[in-house]
């Protein structure tokens, strides 16, 4: 892999996520040379962490498997997993990068047979499941994970745990001197496309995430929710295992306030609206199984207004127009207690729920201004379109919250931008 | 009514808002409300609120100018300051609070009775007078703000802790005779009169 060649026609994509992987597609379809640059050992962003899609309901991992077969079968992008870019510079037309790439300690011989996942006994928190569930420390990051190919946890590189797993492997696929390297190469343009990530919901206090168990985010939520996740596939309460069936949704937890993130992530509210479809997917029939979404106001952006509607008409969702002003706990039952005013009548209320879920907050997952010298980023560090950022070209969630859709339209007018700019390169050297 | 809310009355008519927003400390904050209730819920006292902060908000925007500045709502703001941490908009809640309850009582329609301001302006003539508290004469004048009877009640209620307090020394029992307040109160006076002559000039009140 050291032996890259990248020169300054090549298009640098850093952040394989859905807006990562269009822009490269893209890109490496109109002819460019591509290297992609992710930091986790598959390829696939938070799209692949989500149960289901709105506005369609549809699961994530058809359109993911159609960008796999296209990624798969062209030559012209690198793919660099496990890998950081650590330092940008230079000017459009001509970069000079350095990518620090993590040792994965195992080879492309892997057949992702798992032998070493079963000859390990070591476990490990499991990142793909926001650390809800633990793994083996030889693992692959999940099933539909690209490269189809295992990892070592570092935590157990050097002990007789490694030992185990290079024994058990029978494709000489583990190695274990891997070693962390450092790589330069040149690019004419890059696609800034590092996505997002949950708001720390530990700050939000009053809400109390770090003390109560049953106060869980949104994006664990999604997780409950897929047969593979770490429930099974259940909602199910943390404190207790138990179903949770009275389940609350608190929108702009970290989002729009003053003290956290000033800007709206605009897609909190309809992923809210979607995950209340959920309990009615779970529990049909049973009367007992609501959802309570409290909000300030639903921003369901644009077109989604009928989704909203369709929500609204569902009689196991029902509505509270008011930011919860503190959550405390019963500490025997482990039900939560959602305490606060309401708009529409200012009446005072204090619920009990099995659950709650937070719709966190999206913030960049990287600060614009960390990336280069230049790079313009507003207030909460998304990327700024702006003459100053030269050749670099943000995409997806690096450049605002923004749902799928969006992200991957972001992500081609990204790729047309870059493309422009290696033709130049190209034409001036011809 | 008093001359100056007439005066006021004639000078907004209808703005309301606007008049908070000139006249009322941090009032200029009054628009930014996204009315998202945080604040009501977060305080202690909010169930005794007729009005807590958020609707108080609403209805200076909507011109309820008699509504906001004769109703009790404010004058039960204890300053724990929960609803200033906790407001995503980052208002001074608490400073508009007492902001509006002082200028309702300079409007001179704030409400008569309200054990709050009672006992506001009963403080500040005792520490303005010598500088410091006379803690005696205060709990004194606190205890009888309802009449002899109710008084001596309240005096005997609280006796053990009176006996407490003056045994570690917490209270002088001869306050009455002997408080001993700056060393030249005489001064202070003047300065006071001086801060409420520039303040009163500030908020547009002829004295
Ligand atoms: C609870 C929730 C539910 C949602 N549900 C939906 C939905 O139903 N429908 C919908 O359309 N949208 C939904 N979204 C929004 C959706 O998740 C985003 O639109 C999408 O993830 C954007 O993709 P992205 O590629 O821009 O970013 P990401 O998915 O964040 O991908 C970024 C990639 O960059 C990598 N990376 C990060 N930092 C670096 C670095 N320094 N170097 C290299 N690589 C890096 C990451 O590992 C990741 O692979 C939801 C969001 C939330 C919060
Ligand atoms: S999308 Fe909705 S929940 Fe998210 S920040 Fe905006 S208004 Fe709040
Ligand atoms: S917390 Fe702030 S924004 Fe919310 S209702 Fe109160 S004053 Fe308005």
């Amino acid at each position: 892999m050291t032996d890259m060649v990248a020169t300054n026609e090549t298009i640098l994509v850093v952040g394989g996520g859905i807006s990562g992987l269009t822009a490269a597609l893209e890109a490496a379809e109109c002819g460019k040379n591509v290297v992609l640059v992710e930091k986790n050992p598959s390829v696939g962003g938070r799209v692949a962490q989500l149960y289901k899609y709105f506005p369609k309901l549809c699961r994530p991992s058809c359109g993911q498997e159609i960008n796999l077969r296209r990624l798969k079968a062209n030559k012209r992008i690198r793919l660099l997993t496990m890998a950081e870019v650590r330092n940008v510079s230079g000017t459009a037309g001509d970069y000079d990068v350095s990518i620090t790439i993590r040792p994965r300690y195992v080879n492309d011989n892997c057949t992702a047979c798992g032998a070493c996942a079963q000859a390990v006994t070591t476990e490990i928190d499991d990142p793909f499941n926001y650390n809800m569930k633990k793994i083996k420390a030889a693992y692959l990051p999940y099933n539909m994970a690209y490269p189809q190919r295992y990892v070592i946890d570092p935590s157990i590189v050097g002990s007789e745990e490694a030992s185990k797993a290079k024994a058990a492997c029978a494709y000489d696929a583990i190695d274990l001197e891997m070693q962390e390297q450092t790589i330069a190469i040149k690019a004419g343009a890059v696609i800034w496309a590092t996505g997002w990530r949950p708001y720390d919901a530990a700050k939000i206090q009053p809400y109390g995430y770090d003390r109560y168990p049953n106060v869980i985010t949104s994006v664990e939520f999604e997780r409950m929710m897929d047969p593979f996740g770490p429930t099974g596939g259940k909602i199910l309460r943390p404190f207790d295992g138990n179903e949770a069936k009275n389940i609350a949704f608190i929108q702009c937890a970290g989002s729009r306030d003053r003290n956290h993130l000033t800007h709206c992530s605009r897609i909190c509210c309809m992923a809210s609206l979607k995950q209340s479809t959920y309990i009615g997917e779970q529990y049909s029939g049973d009367a007992d199984a609501r959802a309570t979404i409290y909000y300030i106001d639903i921003r369901a952006i644009d077109r989604f207004e009928d989704f909203y509607r369709k929500v609204q008409a569902d009689e196991k969702v029902h509505f509270i127009k008011s930011k919860v002003a503190n959550i405390t706990e019963n500490r025997e039952s482990g039900d939560v207690v959602l305490h606060g005013v309401d708009t529409e009548g200012y009446h005072r209320y204090d619920n009990t729920h099995d659950l709650c879920v937070l719709a966190i907050g999206m913030e960049p997952s990287v600060r614009a201004d960390q990336i280069a010298a230049n790079v313009s980023a507003d207030v909460s560090g998304f990327m700024q379109m702006d003459a100053a950022n030269g050749a670099i070209y943000g995409a997806g969630c690096a450049t605002n919250a923004l749902d799928v859709n969006r992200a991957v339209q972001s992500a081609t007018a990204a790729a047309l931008r870059a493309i422009q700019v290696v033709n130049r390169v190209s034409s001036a050297e011809a | 009514m008093s001359d100056v809310n007439t005066a006021m009355v004639q000078k907004y008519r209808n703005d309301f808002l606007k008049e908070v927003e000139e006249n009322v400390e941090e009032g200029h904050w009054v628009k930014m409300c996204m009315q998202c209730g945080v604040c009501s819920g977060s305080c202690p006292f909010g169930p005794h609120w007729d009005h807590p902060p958020q609707e108080i908000f609403m209805m200076i925007r909507a011109g309820k100018r008699d509504e906001v500045l004769t109703t009790e709502s404010m004058w039960m703001c204890t300053s724990c300051y929960n609803c200033i941490v906790r407001c995503p908009r980052e208002l001074p809640i608490t400073h508009i609070m007492h902001g509006l309850a002082n200028y309702a009582h300079r409007l001179g329609i704030a409400p008569k009775m309200n054990p709050t301001r009672r006992f506001a302006g009963i403080f500040w003539n005792n520490i303005a007078k010598t500088g410091r508290v006379n803690e005696l004469a205060l709990s004194l004048k606190l205890y009888f703000m309802d009449g002899f009877m109710s008084g001596i009640k309240k005096g005997l209620a609280m006796m053990s802790v009176g006996i407490g307090m003056i045994k570690t020394k917490r209270l002088n029992p001869f306050a009455l005779i002997s408080h001993k307040g700056v060393k030249n109160p005489k001064e202070l006076h003047v300065l006071l009169k001086k801060a409420r002559e520039i303040e009163d000039r500030r908020k547009g009140i002829a004295s």
